[in-house]
C-alpha cells in the first residue's frame, strides 16, 4: 500500500492520512520542528497586535463604531427558523445589553489590529435563547473564526452534548473557544470540556497578565475585577465578572495566533501555559 | 397537568405555606442582601415565563414603594443579560448607561451608580436575577464579594422555587373549581395536629386510603 485512504472530513484534501499513518507517509506529515529551547512572552507575543487573526464576540451584539471598539468585520444575529434551520442575518440593532460591546472592547485595547465580528445570540426571545446560543455558536464555527469568545454559558443538560461536539469540531477546525466559567455552585457548559479554554477571573490589574490554574477545570485566570469598559453610547464603566476575564484570554490567544497561525487549539493552550504568568512567561 | 399532580398540588398548597410567608422570605433575603454589602437597595426579579418579562417580586431600599410589580421584557438589558446567560456581573458608575436607567428608573427616577447582578438559579432553570444596588462607593470590588454573591443567590433561589411550587400549587387549586379544595384543607389540618392526634389522623385516611382501595 503506497497511498493513505481518506477517511472522513477530517482527512482533507490530498490524501493525508486520518485514522492510520502507514510508514510510507510518515514524511508526508512533517510538521515545523524549530521550536525555541524556552517558549516565553516574548517570542508568543511579543510585537503582535492582532493583525490577521479573526475575532468573534458571541454575545448580546456589538455597538459598531463605538470609539474603543472600532469597525466590525461583520455583525450578525441569530434566529431559528420555521424548519429548524440557524438563520444569521445582518444585525441592525446592535447590542441590546452592553456587555458584548465590553467584551469586543476589551479585545480591541489588548489586540488593536485584530478583526472583530458579532455574532448576537440575546435579546430577541426569551425562552429559544438557548436553541440560539447553539446555532449561533455553530454559525461562528463554520466561519472560521480563529477565536470565538464566550462569556456566557448554559446550564440545560439536553445542550450539553451538542455544546461537546460543536466544541469539538471547532477543536478540530483550529478555531479557538474561549469560554467562560460559572462563578456559582451550579453545573454550565461549555466550559467544562476539555476542548475549550475556560477562564476565570483574577484580581490583578495587569490586562496581560494571567495565570494556569493547576486544578482545572478552569484551566486559566485572566483579568477580570474593576475592568474599565466601553458601554452602549460611546460610554465607559467599570465592570466585574468572569465574563470580562474572558475577553482578555480571547485577545491573548488572538495575539499569539496573529504571530503564530500555525498554532492547533492544543498548541495554543501548552503556549498559554508555558507563557501564564505563574509559569515565569510573564517575566 | 394530571388528576394525580393535581391532587399533589392540592396537598403541597395545604400544607407548604402561604404566598404571603413565601413573599415575607424574598423579602427578608433582599433586605439581608442590602445589609451584608452595606448596599442602598436590593431587589428579586422574577421571570413570567408567559408573557417573557422580567417582574420586581422583592425590593428594599430606594424604590421599594413604586417599584413591587412593575415588569420589563427579559430579554434586554443588564438583568436580561445576566438572566439569559446565567452569568453573574459587577458594574459601576451605571447611570452612564442609558438602557439601564430605563429598565430601573423609569418609574422612580432613582438611577443607580453601581450594580450587582447574579442569576438565581434551580437546577437548569433560571427563575429571575438577585440584584444588589449601589454598594458603598469607596470600596472596591473584590472576587470575595462576587463569591459571596453567588453563594447568596444560591440560596435565595432555593426559596424563590419554593414560592413558584408554591404559586403553581394554588393555580392548580383555583382551576379545579373548588373540587380539590378538601384535600387542601385536610392536609393543612392533619399537618397541623399534635403528635398523637396527627397519628391518629394518619390512621384515619389510611382507612380511607383502603377502602378507596388506595
Amino acid at each position: 500500500m503506497t497511498d493513505v485512504t481518506a477517511h472522513g472530513e477530517d482527512a482533507g484534501q490530498s490524501a493525508l492520512p486520518a485514522w492510520s499513518l502507514p510508514k510510507d507517509a510518515v514524511d508526508r506529515i512533517a510538521l515545523p520542528w524549530q521550536w525555541p529551547e524556552r517558549v516565553t512572552r516574548d517570542w508568543a507575543l511579543g510585537g503582535s497586535s492582532g493583525k490577521g487573526a479573526r475575532v468573534c464576540i458571541l454575545d448580546s451584539g456589538v455597538e459598531a463604531g463605538h470609539p474603543l471598539v472600532g469597525d466590525l468585520e461583520s455583525a450578525v444575529v441569530i434566529s431559528i427558523g420555521e424548519n429548524d434551520e440557524v438563520v444569521a442575518e445582518e444585525d441592525t440593532e446592535g447590542d441590546v445589553s452592553g456587555h458584548g460591546t465590553a467584551c469586543a472592547g476589551i479585545v480591541r485595547t489588548l489586540a488593536p489590529e485584530c478583526s472583530i465580528s458579532s455574532v448576537r445570540v440575546l435579546g430577541s426571545t426569551f425562552t429559544g435563547s438557548g436553541a440560539i446560543l447553539l446555532g449561533g455558536l455553530k454559525y461562528a464555527v463554520e466561519q472560521g473564526f480563529d477565536v470565538i469568545n464566550m462569556s456566557l454559558s448554559t446550564t440545560k443538560k439536553p445542550f450539553a452534548s451538542i455544546l461537546h461536539e460543536l466544541a469539538d469540531s471547532a477543536y478540530f477546525k483550529r478555531t479557538v473557544l474561549v469560554a467562560s466559567a460559572h462563578n456559582m455552585p451550579v453545573e454550565s457548559y461549555p466550559w467544562r470540556f476539555s476542548s475549550v479554554i475556560s477562564v476565570g477571573s483574577h484580581e490583578e490589574d495587569d490586562p496581560l497578565a494571567f495565570f494556569a490554574n493547576p486544578n482545572p477545570p478552569v484551566e486559566f485566570f485572566g483579568r477580570g475585577v474593576n475592568v474599565e469598559v466601553p458601554w452602549l453610547g460611546g460610554r465607559s464603566l467599570k465592570v466585574s465578572g468572569n465574563s470580562f476575564a474572558t475577553p482578555h484570554l480571547s485577545a491573548i490567544c488572538a495575539l499569539i495566533l496573529a504571530k503564530h497561525p500555525e498554532l492547533t487549539p492544543f498548541q495554543l493552550k501548552s503556549v498559554l501555559y508555558l507563557t501564564a504568568t505563574n509559569v515565569g512567561g510573564g517575566k | 397537568m394530571t388528576e394525580k399532580s393535581d391532587l399533589r398540588a392540592a396537598v403541597a398548597a395545604g400544607v407548604g405555606g402561604s404566598e404571603e410567608s413565601f413573599r415575607g422570605l424574598l423579602a427578608a433575603i433582599v433586605e439581608v442582601a442590602r445589609s451584608i454589602f452595606g448596599a442602598k437597595a436590593s431587589s428579586i426579579l422574577l421571570l413570567d415565563e408567559e408573557t417573557e418579562e422580567l417582574v420586581f417580586e422583592a425590593v428594599v431600599g430606594e424604590g421599594e414603594d413604586s417599584l413591587l410589580g412593575t415588569r420589563f421584557p427579559a430579554g434586554k438589558g443588564i438583568a436580561g443579560w445576566v438572566l439569559a446567560t446565567q452569568t453573574p456581573l459587577v458594574i459601576e458608575d451605571v447611570q452612564q448607561d442609558p438602557r439601564f436607567a430605563k429598565d430601573v428608573a423609569e418609574n422612580t427616577g432613582y438611577v443607580p451608580s453601581g450594580l450587582m447582578a447574579a442569576p438565581l438559579m434551580h437546577e437548569e432553570r433560571a427563575l429571575g436575577v438577585l440584584s444588589v444596588l449601589d454598594r458603598p462607593e469607596q470600596s472596591l470590588f473584590s472576587l470575595k464579594e462576587m463569591e459571596l454573591l453567588g453563594l447568596f443567590a444560591h440560596q435565595a433561589s432555593i426559596a424563590v422555587d419554593l414560592l413558584l411550587k408554591a404559586r403553581k400549587a394554588n393555580r392548580v387549586l383555583e382551576q379545579s373549581g373548588g373540587d380539590l379544595e378538601v384535600v387542601s384543607r385536610l392536609a393543612a389540618v392533619v399537618d397541623g395536629l399534635e403528635e398523637d392526634r396527627r397519628a391518629a389522623g394518619l390512621k384515619l385516611l389510611n382507612d380511607l386510603a383502603a377502602t378507596l382501595g388506595a
